[in-house]
């Protein structure tokens, strides 16, 4: 499994033509304890930077955004009633959506884990 | 069961430990929740049934009890007596709630708005007989014109965050009468979070300006945005002095962007304490802006309420604002305009409430302008710019100032950088303020700064009561720098009640009462 990054925090694990899409460990940590989550519907069309779930902790609400453009075919359903799975595991059992990908050319300009990790210590 | 920080995720009475045979703390009684003071098979008033009264219920009467715990009147007096005394208010102390405003609440607007002339009205008095009604909200609304430089106000809105909608759909309104379709609205990273909801309840899509290194907004990204969605651009929101406390230093070139694309400048007034008397708002090219009666202008908040939220507007707003409206004739008589085509100059999009605003909340904020009169309005603003700033300068050698650039406006902002590897976070440090008898500041917002702190004093403070609270921050970033961690992580240790678990109670919110299960001791 090789995960793919974004500046705003989301993971991507693409194998073959579709992507499962997370929040990292680094931003859940930032939210702190995650107590909702609301995803799109199944059969959505997103476009790369589109807003596409939102994630509210005890202290904020984010907009999650689509790293890659695509259709979303599956959603965690199981974070509804137990979002906690964000904080336990952020880049496993917490993912958000997979998206069949309409221009999978788009993951090549997303971050590797060392450059995502420089990244966040920069931060 | 524990939380993520191996907290108890059930909160505790502070008196666990018993320390008396009643569990009371000499005065300060302990409350139990009204279904547990009374029982529901007794009754608390006896009241003879009256000997005519026939039951037409028929098959509508009740078949089961209702479960209501049924108290005597000193029994439900005395629970929310006791409530009510473990409430903390402005009336009780210092409250720094930064962005809130809490400022001291005369009790001459008091008085005021309790003479029965205000008090007693009806809504649908005749208006021959409430003349003097209508002269006070036609004169606080010119008082607000001038105060704001505005060209016309609509006084209805009940609260901020409907003068913003207000506001907005007047804007909506401006923007169809043109003839066009304008999408967009952006809004400064550092917003108040009504201002994206309001756009995006008016159907507008939100578009954030991020903020710069020395937290204002630059005209030249406004420029950028408006270029980028040009024809677009329905609006600006903006608050100024935005939340981290400054005044943005390129709003007129920000406001000229904004019309220069075609778009209005809606400006967020919860911080027109802090230029009041200073800036005129339309000077600096304002639409429409509201005004929190409830911060500004000294009406009670935070559970005292209601709030109102007058909306002032530009000329090109002006024909849009909603109905009512209030004029008066050449006869020196104030007439009630409640339906359109009785005034050939309005164009309203609506109504915001059923009658004419908050009556007792107008008569408050008149009463506060007419004994501070212009002089005094200035005064209250520059002295709760001063006292923000003393606060800052007096622990800013031990807290760390995010935006040092930029004096600070009516409040005074801190980020969690002096807690760095002290493993106290913001969330502790203003839980262990409740113990020293403060209400805490505002925490983790504005959302640009890492684990933001932000302390509005108000003006309503001495310095000596600034100098006791300025001690308390020292004494506590001191002790976290020491590593005294249990004040920070038992906190509030001495509260009626220790620390809520905020995660459990919104994962699983408990939203309905039900009677406790026996409690049993444990094994053996």
């Amino acid at each position: 499994m090789v995960l793919r990054y974004t500046k705003d925090h989301e993971w991507v694990n693409a194998e073959g033509d579709v992507a499962t899409i997370g929040i990292t460990a680094y931003a859940a940590d930032q939210l702190g304890d995650v107590v909702y989550v609301e995803l799109p519907e199944v059969g959505q069309k997103v476009a790369k930077g589109d807003a596409t779930a939102t994630v509210e902790s005890v202290k904020a609400a984010s907009d999650v955004y689509a790293p890659v453009s695509g259709e979303v075919v599956e959603v965690n359903s199981e974070l509804g009633d137990t979002p906690q799975r964000v904080n336990e595991a952020p880049e496993s059992a917490g993912w958000f959506m997979k998206l069949r990908l309409s221009k999978p050319a788009e993951l090549d300009a997303l971050m590797d884990d060392e450059t995502y990790r420089d990244f966040t210590d920069s931060l | 069961m524990l939380n993520r920080d191996d907290r108890p995720t059930r909160p505790e009475p502070a008196t666990r430990r018993r320390e008396t045979f009643t569990g009371n703390r000499a005065l300060q009684l302990e409350e139990p929740l009204l279904f547990e003071v009374g029982r529901t098979d007794v009754t608390g008033v006896d009241i003879d049934v009256p000997e005519h009264a026939g039951d037409r219920l028929g098959r509508h009467r009740r078949k089961a009890p209702i479960g209501l715990p049924a108290l005597s009147e000193p029994e439900a007096l005395r629970h929310y007596v006791r409530l009510s005394q473990k409430n903390y208010a402005i009336d009780s102390g210092l409250y720094p709630l930064g962005s809130c405003t809490m400022k001291h609440n005369p009790r001459l607007n008091e008085a005021a708005a309790r003479l029965p002339g205000f008090a007693d009205l009806h809504p649908l008095a005749p208006q021959a007989t409430v003349q003097g009604a209508l002269e006070l909200i036609h004169e606080l609304g010119r008082w607000l014109i001038e105060i704001t430089g505005m060209h016309s106000v609509a006084m209805s809105p009940k609260a901020g965050a409907h003068g913003e909608l207000c506001g907005m759909m007047a804007i909506k309104a401006a923007v169809r009468a043109r003839g066009e379709d304008r999408t967009i609205v952006l809004v400064p990273e550092s917003a108040h979070g009504t201002n994206p909801a309001t756009a995006a309840l008016l159907g507008f899509t939100v578009v954030a300006v991020p903020a710069r290194e020395d937290g204002t907004v630059a005209a030249a990204e406004v420029r950028r945005l408006a270029g980028e969605h040009e024809g677009r651009i329905a609006a600006i929101m903006l608050t100024n002095p935005n939340t981290c406390g400054l005044f943005e230093p390129e709003v007129c070139e920000i406001a000229a962007a904004v019309h220069a694309a075609g778009g209005y400048f809606y400006c967020d007034g919860a911080n027109l304490n802090a230029i009041l008397g200073k800036v005129k708002p339309g000077a600096l090219g304002v639409d429409a802006m509201h005004i929190n009666l409830h911060k500004t202008f000294s009406t009670p908040h935070g559970g005292g309420g209601p709030g109102a939220g007058p909306v002032v507007l530009s000329e090109a707003l002006a024909p849009h604002a909603p109905l009512p409206a209030i004029l008066r004739g050449t006869d020196g008589g104030y007439r009630l305009v409640e339906h359109a085509e009785d005034e050939a100059a309005l164009a309203p999009f609506g109504r915001m409430t059923a009658f004419h605003g908050q009556m007792g909340m107008f008569v408050r904020a008149y009463a506060w302008m007419l004994s501070h009169g212009a002089d005094g309005m200035r005064q209250a603003a520059e002295d709760a710019v001063l006292n923000a700033n003393y606060v800052r300068a007096g622990v800013q050698d031990l807290m760390s100032v995010p935006y040092p650039a930029h004096p600070a406006m009516h409040e005074a902002l801190f980020d969690d950088g002096f807690l760095d590897g002290t493993g106290v976070t913001t969330l502790d440090f203003a839980k262990a303020m409740i113990d020293e008898g403060f209400h805490p500041m505002t925490v983790y917002f504005p959302l640009v700064v890492h684990g933001a702190m932000l302390v509005e004093p108000t003006e309503s403070e001495s310095r000596a009561s600034l100098d006791v609270f300025v001690a308390t921050l020292r004494d506590l970033a001191m002790a976290a720098k020491r590593g005294q961690t249990e004040r920070f992580k038992d906190a509030p240790r001495f509260a009626p009640r220790r620390r809520l678990d905020e995660t459990r109670a919104a994962r699983q919110p408990v939203l309905k009462w039900s009677p406790p299960e026996p409690i049993e001791d444990a094994a053996e």
